[in-house]
């Protein structure tokens, strides 16, 4: 197979095969589902092509492929595949199957819409993660709405009208700020350049004027890209969206969104925002570690009061989602890989949250946890399972939450050790809130009716956590499977953000103050990096 | 007229309108002869001669500029710019003509004069897009409005439909009224009422000043910008639907056409006055469609309100005014005629024995019952809010482009936030077709294969345009650089 279209063929290959369900007649209606499964297999094979002849050893991108589509605006499509998208797109051609699969008894109405929409959907998550030219990553940034938007609206729970339109909203308008910032970079870079051009490779060299005070350039561009990002994540405070949606989506619907388009947010962080203004992020460092703090101690907080399991999960989302960017914002190599590691991780043992919570519902049709409790002897094969799971995402050692967390803390604490010390308590919070209610659940009496006579997982239900219980344990015991393959895109990546930050303040000629702000503060985090 | 000759006369200039005009005839006799169940067979003549017209005036683009009179100051000026309007126009009315015939047989109007009328009206359109005098606009004008006064009261049994006719008539005639008395003003100062003339002779005068300033509330009541707007929504709501798509889209485009002709060749656009006069109408239309859009239950009233947003976003590429900006807004009409014309060619299919189907929640459910319908109503809320691959999001990063070029930051971040609230009511029509059980019965008439037809015409130009804009923004950026030069 040619190495320069295959990454076009895994984004496209699920709307392809999205295409052919939508024109199957409608007696084929058996067939759907295998259908869909079929098409969303063959991309996760195809992607572990990707995986197999990635190059560890490159720091740049691999798998371009491009081709002109508007060029008289310098708008074309391009793809490209390095060390921090690898694994977010493995990440969702691995669980889109998952969750088609989980969906074979709880998606009863509209199945064909809804297969459609989820592959339209894997396929739009997959160009967001491997564009590069920022056009091209917008329209796939902002068309991912729309599924998302029929998934909770026509799958969901009672209020899901309310949710699916909150989503919407909340993160259109991060998001048409974007655009605009967007295109006044990419004007910058005609004046610069004379020539127009969205390829994220050139716009990096473009100079972005930054000054003290936040009513500058590169200030601007940072929170306007900031502010769709942190929608997305979401940090705190801008995550109320996010427990309305969850509680509101199907479990399919839930899965997806936890696992891989809070990630985007992330992706959208470390992919523009700090390489493109690497001094408005110094500058505002400060307020963004703060915001990832009180994310991570709030979502814990709060996580503890829920009466529900299913926003239990979500709120603990928003605490990890903290951890992330925490280890984000630690700017060096540790706070990156760990940053980077427990996208991963969050994704696969939130997804597997999200799963083993959709089941239970599937079977009592409620969540809250005072009308469970003791399920661990009507259902021990989901009480263990669910129990590696909880472990997983608390952090334990051996699995994969362990080795994240651990980098985050490490790299955060070389450079902001208040903010470390305070997120360390988030991991204990986190043991609390997720053990208090596996103990509320699973052990004690089992003194409903209803919760006695309930069946223990079938065989597919099982296959389907296995499958993501495999990939936590085998990152816990390996986690140099991933990082030798992201390390070299995170090096590069802080060259870049080193470079970068080191020329603007140079040429901006207000030397003394933004040497202060940006410069000093990259120069300072140089010399403290490990490698 | 001595040194007149008919030597001087370019006939080919006129083509295109000729056409028309010679199809309205045309339609009027055979409208005699031919049987009352055969009415469809018109709507066939018209379309064809608004297909004849429209290759007639792709076929003249090589030549262009045509002038009717070789004079130093021609009253039409075939060129590139006026062929792109055709274009948008005839499309514009070929699919208002195609979504119509179905609807009159339902409604019990399917009268010949319908056909004409439009014919009439399109070629009072074609002549707004050519003129280069202001007389010849205003003639214009009036070919146009006045079949559309008619058009818009054709469902004459319906008291809605006359109310509609009525209001738009009476507030027409004033606008009219006030648009040539600004030209008899232009005309007192610079003694000249073509364009030309107009900029060579022009001096801020308070007269001049005043004149330009009624000229804008004639044009600003055509495109129905705000606070000239009053009459959208009732109007909108009472004519029948076709016609109302008919003048969301043809009105508001020619309206157009004559609105930038006019404010580049005579006036200078990026003057800081008007430019800061169009700065306010801008964010005033933008902010006020969408805001009252979001009350709305009736889907007609709702698509007014979109259409008087849609103006505003058109108004901010004029405020740019560099060529950028007016490429932008041509485009932006051409995608906006699409995607309008589908999402009331979805409305227009509702109709059940007579009667419209203009509640919001009458969509409901539609999606599971009529999927492609409902999928294609999708394409066009979608297109209309501007989310990507749509034309309608094209349209809107190119006007938010040229803008931000321009200097106008601050307008492009409202007009964003604009798109985020407008983005509310698409999506409630989206949700209510596909979550609600259906409130009335939805069953399927008999076959409308025109309308259908024009149906996927707009849902594919509408997902063409999205993913691949660049031919046709080409074409708006050498049609203004033609009217610039």
């Amino acid at each position: 197979m040619p190495t320069e279209n295959l990454l076009t063929c895994v984004t496209f290959l699920p709307l392809a095969g999205a295409l052919v369900l939508l024109v199957l007649p409608a007696a084929a209606e058996k067939s759907f589902r295998g259908l869909a499964l079929a098409a969303s297999l063959a991309t996760f094979a195809l992607s572990l092509v990707l995986w197999t002849r990635f190059d560890p050893s490159s720091g740049g991108f691999q798998f371009v492929h491009a081709a002109p589509w508007i060029p008289e605006y310098g708008i074309e499509y391009k793809v490209g595949l390095d060390g921090i998208s690898l694994f977010l797109v493995l990440l969702t051609t691995f669980l889109v199957p998952i969750t088609l699969v989980s969906a074979w008894t709880d998606i009863t109405r509209h199945v064909r819409a809804f297969l459609v929409t989820m592959l339209a959907l894997e396929t739009l998550m997959l160009g967001a993660f491997v564009s590069i030219n920022l056009f091209l990553f917008y329209i796939f940034w902002e068309a991912m709405l729309l599924p998302m938007y029929l998934i909770i609206g026509i799958w969901g729970g009672p209020r899901r009208v309310y949710a699916a339109v909150k989503f919407f909203l909340y993160t259109l308008v991060g998001s048409l700020l974007l655009l605009v910032a967007l295109i006044y970079l990419y004007l910058l870079h005609h004046q610069q350049f004379g020539s127009w051009s969205f390829d994220l490779l050139r716009l990096y060299e473009v100079h972005i004027p930054f000054g003290p005070g936040w009513w500058n350039p590169q200030t601007l561009l940072f929170m306007a890209f900031a502010l769709a990002f942190a929608v997305k994540v979401p940090m705190w405070p801008l995550h109320t969206w996010l427990p309305d949606a969850h509680v509101e989506a199907p479990t399919s619907g839930s899965v997806i969104l936890a696992a891989i388009l809070l990630k985007m947010g992330a992706y959208g962080f470390l992919r523009f925002s700090l390489p493109l203004f690497p001094d408005a992020t110094a500058q505002l460092m400060p307020w963004l570690i703060g915001l990832c703090v009180i994310g991570i101690i709030y979502g814990a907080l709060v996580a503890m009061v829920q009466a529900d399991v299913k926003k239990l999960v979500a709120y603990s989302s928003v605490s990890h989602l903290g951890f992330v960017m925490l280890g984000i914002f630690a700017l060096n190599a540790q706070g990156l890989s760990g940053g980077l590691l427990q996208m991963i991780n969050h994704g696969l043992s939130t997804g597997a949250l999200f799963l083993l919570v959709g089941m239970i519902y599937e079977r009592r049709h409620t969540r809250e946890i005072a009308q469970l409790g003791g399920l661990a002897k009507p259902l021990p094969i989901y009480a263990a399972l669910f129990l590696i799971v909880t472990l997983s995402s608390i952090g334990l050692p051996g699995l994969n939450g362990f080795v994240g967390e651990f980098l985050i803390l490490l790299g955060a604490f070389k450079t902001h050790p208040w903010a470390a010390s305070l997120s360390a308590t988030g991991v204990i919070l986190a043991a609390v809130y997720m053990l208090w209610m596996v103990q509320r659940v699973f052990f004690g009496p089992c003194d409903r009716v209803e919760n006695r006579s309930l069946l223990d997982l079938d065989l597919r239900e099982i296959g389907v956590i296995l499958a993501v219980v495999i990939p936590i344990v085998w990152l816990g015991v390996q986690p140099g499977l991933f990082t030798s393959r992201t390390d070299a895109t995170l090096a590069a990546l802080m060259a870049r953000v080193e470079a970068k930050s080191a020329k603007s303040w140079k040429g901006s000629g207000q030397a003394a103050a933004p040497a202060a702000h940006g410069g000093g503060r990259v120069a300072a985090i140089q010399e403290r990096r490990l490698r | 007229m001595t040194g007149f000759s008919m030597a001087a006369i370019d006939l080919r200039a006129l083509e295109p309108i000729l056409i028309v005009s010679g199809g309205a005839l045309l339609v009027l006799m055979l409208d005699l002869v031919i049987p009352r169940r055969g009415r469809a067979a018109l709507a066939a003549v018209t379309v064809g001669t608004m297909v004849l017209a429209a290759v007639s005036s792709v076929a003249l683009w090589g030549e262009t500029p045509l002038r009717f009179m070789r004079q130093a100051h021609p009253m039409l000026h075939l060129d590139a710019y006026a062929i792109f309007f055709n274009l948008i126009l005839l499309t514009g009315a070929v699919l208002t003509v195609l979504a119509s015939v179905n609807y009159l047989e339902e409604v019990g109007a399917h009268h010949g004069e319908y056909y004409v009328l439009i014919l009439c009206a399109v070629a009072g359109m074609m002549t707004m897009a050519q003129a280069t005098d202001l007389v010849m606009i205003f003639l214009g004008l009036e070919m146009m409005s006045i079949p559309v006064y008619v058009l818009a009261g054709f469902n004459r049994r319906l008291v809605k439909s006359n109310e509609a006719a009525l209001k738009y008539f009476l507030l027409g005639a004033f606008a009219s009224g006030i648009f040539l008395y600004g030209i008899a003003m232009i005309y007192g100062t610079t003694g000249a009422t073509d364009l030309a003339s107009i900029r060579a002779a022009w001096k801020p005068t308070p007269l001049a000043l005043a004149g330009v300033g009624l000229l804008l509330v004639g044009f600003g009541f055509k495109i129905s910008s705000v606070p000239f707007h009053m009459w959208t929504p009732d109007a909108y709501e009472g004519a029948p639907t076709p016609i109302t798509g008919f003048m969301a889209v043809g009105v508001k485009a020619a309206a157009f056409a004559a609105f930038l002709r006019v404010f580049l060749v005579a006036f200078d656009l990026s003057a800081e006055k008007v430019n800061a006069l169009l700065w306010v109408f801008a964010l005033a239309t933008m902010t006020v469609g969408n805001v009252a859009a979001i009350a709305q239950h009736n889907i007609k009233r709702m698509l007014a309100y979109s259409s008087i947003a849609h103006a505003g976003y058109v108004l901010v590429g004029m405020v740019a005014g560099t060529a950028a900006g007016e490429a932008a807004v041509l485009y932006y009409l051409l995608a906006y005629a699409f995607m309008n014309l589908g999402a009331f060619a979805v409305v227009i299919l509702l109709v059940r024995d007579g009667e419209e189907r203009q509640e919001i929640d009458d969509l409901a459910a539609l999606g599971y019952t009529r999927p492609a319908l409902g999928l294609a109503m999708t394409l066009f809320m979608l297109s209309l809010g501007g989310i990507p691959p749509t034309a309608g999001f094209t349209g809107k990063f190119y006007i938010f482009r040229a803008a931000l070029e321009a200097g106008d930051t601050w307008l492009v971040i409202l007009a964003v936030l604009n798109s985020a609230v407008s983005m509310y009511y698409y999506l409630r029509v989206i949700g209510v077709m596909y979550r609600n059980e259906p409130t009335r019965d939805l069953r399927a008439t008999g076959p409308s294969t025109a309308c259908g037809l024009a149906l996927l015409v707009s849902a594919a130009a509408t997902i063409i345009l999205g993913i691949f804009p660049a031919g046709a923004l080409d074409l708006a950026v050498r049609s203004v650089r033609a009217l610039i030069s």
